[in-house]
């Protein structure tokens, strides 16, 4: 079980701050591209719950990513006017049902079989919009216009502003942050962590633990749900990719390579991965080869990934605080 | 009249071919120490794991207090106030003691489906964990983690969250299983201080600290019961001298 440290905690605000500070300083490309790379750190983080506290590990964590971003690009794409309270509350609890539904057949099984379940699930929906001619099919499928976020008839923040889109995407990835270390901390994310390390042992002491198995997922689909919604509000275009083996795949690689177990580590698998993907190519046409370089090294050489090597160095810093490990 | 706490009646577990629990009616009466004897394989585990609801007796029956619990599962019968500890050490390893305990202790929730205040400021959890180490004397390694404790400490550990559970009835499966003569002896004053107030159903294979322990002991063969009785019956027992003590003794004493 980790525990946020102090220094962490300055970590964290460090990167915190560089983030607020950074659309003043970046192009608008950039802005962008940081903007795309938090919607995904959102995505990575929920799968972080599953993955690194339920020791759930989906193979098809995407499904939900995409099924948020269809459901506002089917539901609400050709209006003129979208109300970004409406769209939201609609595309959460729909991702949240579908999650409910997929979780509750997966999560009677355990280990490779659930692996398995849940990538077959994925495909499932990501042939369903392939093949689908009213959802766009193979091309995806466009939106008019970016929800408008009024509060009575003030408009609160301006999703066609770049920077708006920007601070909005940072304060939803704080807020899914908190939120799940919140529930991480109270009596549900103890019992899930319990069951991530033994789940017979926590049967046995009176939990049953499908239940809390089947809330976690839940919750996770629910959030990459709206990672899934902010991409379809950013990019306005949707294609069955986003549902893709390939998308659970990558973010499962972007949490253990930020460290799992952590939440703010995936963040950090995300920014490496996007950025390396965005850069190498512009060394070397082999680029994929350095890339997978650096990834056997990571998980040779740092087991708990970035984050962990951040927690080694950290405890150097706070080996003279008394407490450490109590949760 | 003694109060019957807990009541098998015919029950039977087969797998496949094999009759693991062969036709066994028990009764385990309130406030005693039952012991459950007999040699590998005479399915004393599947029994104990039928109680606990890890398993599904094939047929028969189960009663806890009267309340008939044959096909509760695990999660139910922790509720409902049966306790189990485990062969095989069982506990959570990369975690401290405490929150070794502290997961035992949270059962008290009516549900830890609670998401919003931290855990930490849940007082009565705090003391049950704390309350629940004491008993097992880890007050001192309440901060260590488990997986680096010696052994013993860790069978102790077992027994620990059990009790963190608040359990009316403890099944012990083999407490003492591996360990050296001191924490053996340690294990063995934990358990009989807990007999003063609780029931115990307790599979060993340690002769002397069953009969030292025991206020009755039952004696299975191939998953049948051989013979019930008071600890001098059974010593006594022509039956059970064949069946289990004579031929049997060498192998198990390991």
């Amino acid at each position: 079980m980790h525990t946020v440290t102090r220094p962490i905690i300055v970590f964290l605000c460090l990167g915190l701050l560089l983030l607020l500070l950074f659309p003043v300083v970046g192009s608008s490309f950039y802005t962008g591209l940081v903007t795309k790379i938090m919607i995904l750190s959102i995505f990575t983080i929920s799968l972080d719950l599953l993955i690194g506290f339920t020791g759930l590990v989906s193979f098809g964590h995407a499904a939900f990513f995409g099924i948020g971003a269809y459901l506002l690009a089917i539901l609400f794409g050709d209006l003129e006017q979208i109300n970004y309270w409406w769209s939201l509350t609609l595309t959460l609890s729909l991702t949240g049902l579908a999650a409910l539904l997929v979780g509750w057949l997966c999560i009677r099984t355990s280990g490779i079989y659930f692996i398995m379940l849940t990538l077959a699930f994925a495909q499932m929906f990501f042939y369903f919009f392939f093949e689908s001619p009213h959802f766009g099919g193979d091309d995806g499928i466009f939106m008019m216009n970016k929800p408008q976020i009024n509060l009575a008839t003030r408009q609160l923040v301006d999703l066609d502003n770049e920077h708006h889109f920007y601070y909005f995407v940072l304060a939803w990835l704080v807020g899914v942050y908190l939120f799940l270390s919140m529930i991480l901390r109270a009596p549900f994310g103890h019992v899930l962590i319990a069951i991530k390390a033994n789940e017979q042992r926590v049967r046995a002491l009176g939990y049953s633990t499908p239940h809390y198995k089947l809330v976690s997922f839940v919750i996770a689909g629910t959030i990459a749900g709206l990672a899934g919604f902010l991409e379809a509000a950013h990019t306005s275009f949707i294609t069955p990719a986003y549902l893709g083996w390939h998308e659970s795949g990558m973010a499962i690689m972007m949490v253990i390579l930020g460290g799992m177990g952590t939440l703010f580590g995936p963040v950090i698998g995300t920014f490496i991965v996007v950025l390396l993907q965005d850069f190498l190519p512009e060394f070397t046409e082999h680029w994929k080869l350095i890339m997978g370089a650096i990834i056997i090294f990571v998980v040779l050489f740092l087991p708990n990934g970035i984050a962990g090597l951040i927690y080694s160095i950290s405890n150097r810093f706070s080996s003279r605080e008394p407490g450490g490990r109590e949760g | 009249m003694p109060e019957i706490i807990l009541r098998t009646e015919h029950l039977c577990k087969n797998f496949g071919g094999l009759k693991a629990t062969d036709d066994v009616s028990l009764e385990f009466e309130r406030g005693k120490v039952h012991a459950i004897l007999g040699p590998n394989g005479a399915g004393k585990t599947t029994l104990i794991n039928l109680l606990s609801g890890e398993l599904q007796p094939s047929s028969g029956r189960i009663s806890f207090k009267g309340y008939d619990i044959t096909d509760a599962r695990p999660e139910k019968i922790s509720r409902i106030g049966i306790g189990r500890s485990f062969q095989k050490t069982n506990i959570l390893t990369g975690f401290t003691c405490f929150q070794n305990c502290w997961i035992g202790a949270q059962s008290c929730l009516i549900t830890s489906m609670r998401f919003f205040r931290p855990a930490r400021h849940l007082r009565r959890v705090h003391r049950r964990a704390d309350h629940a180490l004491q008993l097992c004397g880890l007050a001192a390694k309440r901060n260590q983690i488990a997986g680096t404790m010696s052994y013993g400490e860790q069978r102790q550990l077992e027994i620990a969250m059990m009790l963190a559970t608040e359990p009316e009835l403890l099944l012990l499966d083999e407490p003492l299983a591996g360990m050296g003569a001191e924490e053996s002896q340690q294990v063995t004053a934990l358990l009989r201080e807990l007999a003063r107030e609780q029931t115990l159903i307790l599979i060993e294979h340690d002769m002397d600290a069953v009969f030292s322990l025991a206020d009755r002991i039952t004696v299975m063969v191939d998953g049948a019961e051989l013979e019930t009785g008071s600890v001098e019956q059974i010593r006594n027992s022509q039956a059970v001298q064949d069946a289990y003590l004579g031929h049997d003794d060498e192998e198990d004493a390991a």
